[in-house]
This record gives structure tokens, sequence and C-alpha cells, in this order.
């Protein structure tokens, strides 16, 4: 399925701005540093803010991928 | 990370069910991006700190809210309703039916109640702060609040703020 080795899924799908960013925020706790976190979006706005929370956090946005009716994002956790 | 985090000062002032959405969606994004939140609560925006929140739309004071049906295909939705100011002025019960209808589309579109955004709030150590002089102009007491609230004034939100990289009124 993906390239990367995903220790978890969340699925935001349906939810608008801002819980993308808030539940990812959470699904971090539940993850070690290192880990991979695989966050599916349907918010239109959740590339922008999620390369925006990325930055801001620190933790590492490998990949964004807009596949259209669905946003998939890997962040791997480095705190 | 070592670094100081940013931070965020919120002033919200207005207490109706969509102008109460810009404070507590801004506060729990930043919260979210490890950002240091405080809200000052003031005027109308105090009753949002209440256990019982009861905020409502006010379509009346807002002539260009648009009224949408909540229900029906899909062309009806995002039909916008016209609402004569007479109708939404005088008619009773119109404004509990227009925030009925407000909170099933936005449950509809995914977007969270302001009881869910004021816990997550909470849960990412948010910093509220109620106006005591607020609390005492309009009677309210210390006990209609939630236990979260730190009550204050002018100085102690401003101290707060003093070295906020975002500060923004509501």
């Amino acid at each position: 399925m993906s390239e990367f080795n995903v220790t978890k899924t969340l699925d935001t799908s349906g939810l608008s701005c801002p819980l993308p960013v808030v539940k990812t925020k959470k699904a971090l706790k539940d993850i070690e540093v290192g880990d991979i976190l695989e966050m599916i979006s349907t918010d239109a706005g959740s590339i922008p803010d999620m390369e925006a929370w990325a930055r801001q956090t620190g933790h590492e946005l490998l990949e964004s991928k807009d596949e259209g009716a669905k946003f998939r994002f890997f962040i791997k956790k480095t705190h | 990370m070592e670094h100081k985090p940013k931070k965020l000062a919120l002033i919200a002032s207005q207490g109706t069910l969509d102008w109460a959405y810009p404070p507590f969606i801004l506060a729990s994004a930043a919260a979210a991006m490890d950002w240091e939140v405080g809200i000052f609560f003031t005027f109308y925006g105090l009753p949002l700190l209440k256990k019982d929140l009861k905020a409502s739309v006010s379509p009346g004071s807002n002539p260009a809210m648009p009224m949408k049906m909540p229900f029906g295909s899909e062309g009806f939705q995002s039909f916008n309703w016209p609402m004569p100011n007479i109708l939404m002025n005088n008619v009773p019960g119109f404004e509990a039916m227009a925030t009925t209808l407000m909170k099933k589309t936005f449950k509809n579109k995914g977007v969270a109640s302001i009881e869910e955004l004021r816990e997550m709030c909470i849960d990412m150590d948010v910093k509220m702060i109620g106006c005591q002089m607020t609390m005492d102009v309009f009677g309210f007491k210390r006990e209609e609040f939630i236990d979260e609230v730190e009550v204050g004034g002018a100085a102690a939100f401003l101290e707060f703020a003093a070295d906020a990289n975002v500060s923004l009124f509501v």
C-alpha cells in the first residue's frame, strides 16, 4: 500500500478545520519518536494546514498526497 | 523541543454561536502546533465559559448571515433563503429555529461543536481568563463557570499578551 512503515493510521474523513490538525497532534501522543503516523483527511484546506503544522511543531511531514477525494499524509514523530 | 514556543493571545468578546467559533478554532489550532495560548473572555464572550453553554445565532443582528437548510437535496441545501427583517425580528422562536438549523448545518459539514472545541482547548492547556469586571456587571457567579477558568482583569491578560507573537480581538 504505502512505502512507509506506518505505526498508526488516523482517519479524519468528513471533519473540518481545525479537527485534522488537532486530532493529528493527539494521535502523536500514542506513538513513539521515530514512528510514522498516516493521516487521512477530506478537508480541502488540509494540505497547507498540515504543512504549516509540521513547520511549527518540527515533526517531519514525509509526504502529502492529493488523491482527489482524499488527502493522505505521512508524519514522522521527531520529538 | 528546547526553543520557546510561540504564543497566541486572544480576546473573545462576542457570545453568539457563530462568533464563538473563531477564538476556539484559532486557539485549538495554535495549541495543536505547540503554541502557548491564552484567551481573555470578556463582555458577551464571558458566557462561553459557563458550564451550561447556551450560545445561539442572532440573524437579526447579522444581516449577511446565510440561512441554509441542513436537509434535502444538495441544491436545496445550498440555496440561500432570503429572510426579511420583519420575520427575523418579530417572529417568536425565530432565533431558536435559526440556531437549530445552523448547528445542524455545522454538524453535517463535520464542524466541531463549540462544546467540543472548548473541551479540546482545555485538554491542550489553553489558558482561559474570565473577566472579573464582566462577572460583576452581569451578576455571574464563579460557580456558574467551568473549573478551568482563571478569573482576572485587564492587567492579568495584558501581562500574558505582552510577549505574544499573535494577538487578536474577536
